[in-house]
C-alpha cells in the first residue's frame, strides 16, 4: 500500500496481515480480496486509536483466564496482541518451514490460520486464538466499514453485498416497496472529501445502478 | 465529610435517562426545585449527531464513546456462585449509556406494553395452574399495581414518547388491525403505526395462515411529524437504519433529546449537572431519611448535594449498586434467600430461525430500529402453558432494523466463517434472508442476584457489582418451544432453506443480546420481597425513591422502556398527587 503510513504496524507486521487478510477474503470472480480492500491499513489506525490501546475497556487485575462466557480477560491490548502474536507465528513459521507465513503458498497460510483458530497451534505468551478471532473480527469490519477508516477501498465490501452506503432522504418512501434500491454505494468518506454532495440534511443521493446475480 | 456543600434542592434526580428527564420534568412542573446529576457529558444533538457522521457502524454500534466508559466502571460477572467472577472488560452482551440523554438516546424504539397478566405474574400462574406449576427455585411475584392503576401512565408515556401503533384494545373493544391481545388502553395511539415492509408483509401472510393476527410493533420514532405532551416537535422518521445503537440525527426516534429535554431545559428551576457521577446516598442519623447525594465532579472534588427528595434513574445496574453502597435495606442473600437488595436480577431472553431464498430479494438496508411485524399469540397468558409445562413466552417478529454491513451479514449453517465459501455465501445471501426473531420472558430465581464484588473496584475505589446469572431449564424449555413455532412460520414463508439458532446452554457476556437488564431494587407490597413499594418509594427511607427496569420483579416479553417510562411518570404523579402533601410518610 504505498499511498499510505503505517502509524503502528511494522514493515513485517505488514507483510503478515497483508497475506493473512487476503486468505481470509480471498480475491475471487466476485472482487477484491482483504488485502486490496486496505484491511491492513484498517488494522493499523484501529491499533493506534483508542481501541488498541483499550482505552476505553476495563484494565485492571487480577486477570484469570475464567471461562469461554466471561469473555475477554488478557492484561494484553489488541495492540500488544498483535505485536506478540504475529512475532510468535513468525518464529512458529521460520522453525517449521524456514519462511516467515507471508512467503508460505496459499495452502499453507489456510491451514496455519485454520490451526490458530482452533488454538491448535501454541503460542508462548497468549491463546492463538485470542489472536484469530480478533483478527478476524478486525479484518471482517475492515472489509466493511466506512472506506473512512483505511479499509473497504472503493466500497468493494459494499458494492459485494449490494449495500448501499450512506442512506437516501428517499428510503421511507421505498420502506414498503418491494422494488428492488440498487445504487451506486455512497460513503462517508465520499461525502467528506466533497467526491460527491450530499443532500440538505446529510443524506445520500443514490444514482441507480442495474445489478448482475 | 465532602470538601464541598452545595445549597438544597427539593429534588435530586440521578441519572438523565428516560427515568431522569422524565421525573425531573414532572417535578420541575409540579413547582419543585429539580437539580439532574449525570455521570456523563453534555450533549448538544444538533451537533453531536449530524449527517451523514451518523451513519457510523463502526464508530457508534462497534465503538461508540456514547457507551458507559468501561475504563472507569464495569460490572463482574459469573454464571453461578461457585465460580469467581470476572470484569466485563469489553462491551458485550449490553450496553449502558453514559452521556446526557442516558441509554435511551441510542435506544431501538420498540416501545411495547406489557400485558395486564405480567403485573400479578405470580398470582395469575397459581390462580390458573396451582402453585406447584411454579419453576424450581422461582422468585416469580407480582408488581403490586394492577393495570387499571397504570393504564392511564402508559398513555401519558406514549404521548411523550409520540409512539405510533394501531390499538388492537381501546376500553375491551377489540380493533381490527391491532395487537387483540393487549391490555385495554383508554384510547388510540398518539401517532398511526409504522408502514409494513414487504419482509414484513411475507412474515404476515405467514402468520395469518396459521391463524395468528399480525401487527405492527408499536415504534416510537415518528411515523409523522409530531407535537408530544410538553410541547416538543418531532420530526417523521426516514428509516434509514443506524438506529439502535445510534443516536438519529433527525430527532425522530423519542429519547430524552428529542423528546423531554428540550422542554426541560426551559424550565426555570431546573439545573442539569453533567460530568458528575454519584456515589453515596446520604442518610441522617436514623438511616431513615435522606439527606442528599455525594457524587465526584468534573474536577474530582467530592461534593455534597442536599435534597428533600432523592430519586434514582440510573438504569438496573447503578440504582442497585447506589443502594448497597449506601447502605441502604437489607442486602440479598442467596443462601437463606433473605434481604431484599439485588434480589430478583434477571435478563431477556431471544432467539431466531432464519429463511434463506434462492429467489427472492430484499432491501434489507431501508428500516429503522423499532420497524417490525409481530405477534402476540405466543406470549404470557395469551398461550396455555399448562401442557407446555413452562412459565412465560415471547412475542414473535420480523424485525427490519436497517441491516448494517458489518454485523448483519447472515449465512446458512455449514458456510466456512471466513474464505472464499465465505465471501461467496455472504454475497448470496445479505441481501436474501429474512429472521423470524424470538424476543421472550425471563423468570427471577433465588441464585441469580446483583452484589458489591469482592475483588474489582472503580476509577473511585469503590467496589463494582457483581451479576450471578445463567439461563435457567424453564426458559431454555420456552424457548425450545418457541424455536419449533417460529420454524412453522418460517416454512410458512417458503424459503429455499432454514436455520435454526439453537438455545444456548449457557449465559455468555460475550455477543450484544441487550440491554434489557432488570431486578435488584424490586417493587411490590411486602418490604420482606421488595425495595421499593408501589410508588417507587424505598421501604426503608420514604425520602428515596428508585426508578427504573430495577424494579421490574422478573422480564416479561417485551422490551422494558415503555414500561420504565410509564413508572416515571406513575411514581412522579405519586410523588405529585401523595407523597407532597405528607412529605417524608410512606406512601402505602
Ligand atoms: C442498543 C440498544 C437498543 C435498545 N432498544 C430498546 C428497544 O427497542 N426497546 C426497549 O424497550 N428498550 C430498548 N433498550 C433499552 C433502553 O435503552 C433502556 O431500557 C432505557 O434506556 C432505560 O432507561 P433508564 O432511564 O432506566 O436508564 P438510562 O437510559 O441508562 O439512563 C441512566 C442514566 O444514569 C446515568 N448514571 C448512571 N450511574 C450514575 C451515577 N452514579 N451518577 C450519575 N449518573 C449516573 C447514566 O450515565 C445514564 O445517563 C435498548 C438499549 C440499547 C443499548
Ligand atoms: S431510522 Fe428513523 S429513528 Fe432511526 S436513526 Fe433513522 S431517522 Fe432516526
Amino acid at each position: 500500500m504505498g499511498d499510505y503510513a503505517y502509524a503502528y504496524l511494522t514493515p513485517a507486521e505488514v507483510r503478515f496481515l497483508d497475506a493473512a487478510v487476503e486468505r481470509l477474503i480471498p480475491t475471487d470472480e466476485l472482487g477484491p480480496g482483504g488485502r486490496d480492500a486496505g484491511c491492513a491499513c484498517y488494522i493499523d489506525r484501529q491499533l493506534s486509536s483508542p481501541w488498541g490501546s483499550h482505552g476505553r475497556n476495563y484494565r485492571s487485575g487480577p486477570w484469570p483466564e475464567g471461562t469461554p462466557e466471561q469473555g475477554f480477560q488478557s492484561r494484553f491490548t489488541p495492540a500488544e496482541i498483535y505485536r506478540i502474536a504475529i512475532r510468535e507465528i513468525t518464529d512458529h513459521c521460520v522453525a517449521r518451514f524456514e519462511k516467515p507465513f507471508d512467503q508460505l503458498a496459499a495452502a499453507k497460510q489456510e491451514e496455519i490460520l485454520k490451526a490458530l483458530e482452533k488454538g491448535e497451534i501454541e503460542l508462548p505468551s497468549l491463546s492463538s486464538k485470542l489472536f484469530f478471532d480478533m483478527l478476524w473480527r478486525n479484518t471482517e469490519e475492515g472489509y466493511f466499514a466506512d472506506p473512512m477508516y483505511g479499509g473497504n477501498r472503493d466500497k468493494v465490501g459494499w458494492k459485494l453485498i449490494g449495500f448501499p452506503g450512506v442512506p437516501s432522504g428517499a428510503y421511507r418512501e421505498h420502506l414498503g416497496n418491494p422494488a428492488l434500491y440498487n445504487a451506486e454505494p455512497i460513503s462517508i468518506l465520499d461525502i467528506q472529501t466533497r467526491a460527491v454532495e450530499p443532500d440538505a440534511n446529510g443524506f445520500a443521493k443514490h444514482v441507480m445502478i442495474k445489478r448482475e446475480k | 465529610m465532602s470538601a464541598i456543600k452545595m445549597k438544597p434542592v427539593d429534588a435530586v434526580v440521578v441519572g438523565s435517562g428516560v427515568v431522569g428527564s422524565i421525573m425531573s420534568m414532572e417535578l420541575a412542573n409540579a413547582g419543585l426545585k429539580v437539580l439532574c446529576l449525570e455521570r456523563g457529558r453534555m450533549i448538544d444533538p444538533k451537533n453531536d449527531f449530524v449527517a451523514p457522521q451518523v451513519h457510523d457502524e463502526l464508530k457508534f454500534d462497534r465503538h461508540s464513546d456514547i457507551f458507559q466508559n468501561l475504563s472507569r466502571e464495569t460490572i463482574t460477572f459469573r454464571n453461578n456462585s461457585g465460580q469467581t467472577a470476572l470484569p466485563m472488560r469489553e462491551m458485550g452482551s449490553f450496553k449502558p449509556g453514559e452521556m446526557v440523554g442516558g441509554t435511551a438516546a441510542h435506544w431501538g424504539g420498540n416501545a411495547r406494553r406489557f400485558l395486564p397478566h405480567d403485573f400479578e405474574l405470580r398470582s395469575k400462574i397459581v390462580e390458573r395452574y396451582g402453585a406447584g406449576f411454579l419453576p424450581e427455585d422461582a422468585t416469580i411475584q407480582d408488581w403490586g399495581v394492577t393495570w387499571d392503576e397504570i393504564e392511564p401512565y402508559y398513555d401519558m408515556f406514549e404521548q411523550i414518547y409520540g409512539v405510533g401503533g394501531k390499538a388492537g384494545n381501546i376500553e375491551g373493544e377489540i380493533q381490527a388491525g391491532g395487537n387483540p391481545h393487549e391490555g385495554p388502553r383508554s384510547r388510540e395511539f398518539p401517532n398511526p403505526p409504522t408502514c409494513r415492509t414487504p419482509q414484513g408483509e411475507i412474515f404476515a401472510q405467514a402468520a395469518r395462515e396459521l391463524g395468528y393476527a399480525p401487527f405492527q410493533g408499536p415504534a416510537a420514532a415518528m411515523t409523522r411529524d409530531f407535537q408530544n405532551l410538553y410541547k416538543v416537535m418531532m420530526l417523521e422518521c426516514h428509516r434509514g437504519g443506524f438506529c439502535s445503537s445510534h443516536v438519529c440525527s433527525q430527532g425522530a426516534k423519542a429519547n430524552p433529546l428529542s423528546a423531554v429535554l428540550p422542554a426541560l431545559y426551559k424550565q426555570p428551576d431546573f439545573e442539569l449537572r453533567p460530568l458528575c457521577n454519584v456515589i453515596r446516598v446520604n442518610t441522617d442519623s436514623t438511616g431513615r431519611k435522606a439527606t442528599g447525594v455525594t457524587y465526584i465532579d468534573a474536577r474530582g472534588r467530592e461534593v455534597e448535594q442536599p435534597a428533600d427528595i432523592v430519586v434514582l434513574g440510573t438504569y438496573c445496574f447503578n440504582n442497585t449498586r447506589l443502594l448497597l453502597l449506601s447502605g441502604i435495606g437489607t442486602p440479598y442473600d442467596p443462601q437463606s434467600g433473605r434481604g431484599v437488595v439485588g434480589r430478583n436480577y434477571s435478563y431477556q431472553t431471544g432467539g431466531r430461525v432464519h429463511a434463506f431464498f434462492d429467489d427472492r430479494e430484499f432491501n434489507p438496508f431501508i428500516g429503522g430500529g423499532q420497524v417490525n411485524t409481530s405477534i402476540d399469540e405466543l406470549n404470557g397468558d395469551v398461550i396455555d402453558r399448562g401442557p407446555l409445562g413452562f412459565v412465560g413466552g415471547a412475542y414473535i417478529n420480523m424485525p427490519n432494523p436497517g441491516a448494517s454491513p458489518i454485523k448483519s451479514k447472515q449465512v446458512p449453517h455449514g458456510t466456512p466463517r471466513w474464505g472464499g465459501e465465505w465471501k461467496k455465501a455472504v454475497a448470496q445471501h445479505y441481501r436474501r434472508n429474512l429472521g423470524v426473531h424470538i424476543h421472550g420472558s425471563c423468570m427471577s430465581y433465588k441464585q441469580h442476584y446483583l452484589d458489591l464484588d469482592p475483588t474489582y473496584k472503580d476509577a473511585y475505589g469503590l467496589p463494582l457489582l457483581r451479576m450471578t446469572f445463567d439461563w435457567h431449564e424453564n426458559e431454555r424449555k420456552m424457548l425450545t418451544w418457541m424455536n419449533e413455532k417460529c420454524v412453522e412460520i418460517a416454512k410458512a414463508m417458503k424459503p429455499s432453506k432454514i436455520d435454526v439458532r439453537p438455545v444456548p446452554k449457557k449465559y455468555s457476556i460475550i455477543p450484544y443480546q441487550s440491554t434489557h437488564n432488570i431486578g435488584g431494587a424490586v417493587m411490590g407490597a411486602d418490604p420482606s420481597t421488595s425495595v421499593v413499594n408501589k410508588y417507587l418509594q424505598s421501604w426503608d427511607v420514604p425520602n428515596l425513591f428508585v426508578v427504573g427496569g430495577s424494579s421490574f420483579p422478573q422480564n416479561p416479553a417485551q422490551g422494558p422502556t415503555a414500561t420504565i417510562g410509564m413508572l416515571a411518570c406513575w411514581a412522579a404523579d405519586g410523588i405529585k398527587e401523595v407523597y407532597l402533601k405528607k412529605p417524608g410518610v410512606s406512601m402505602v
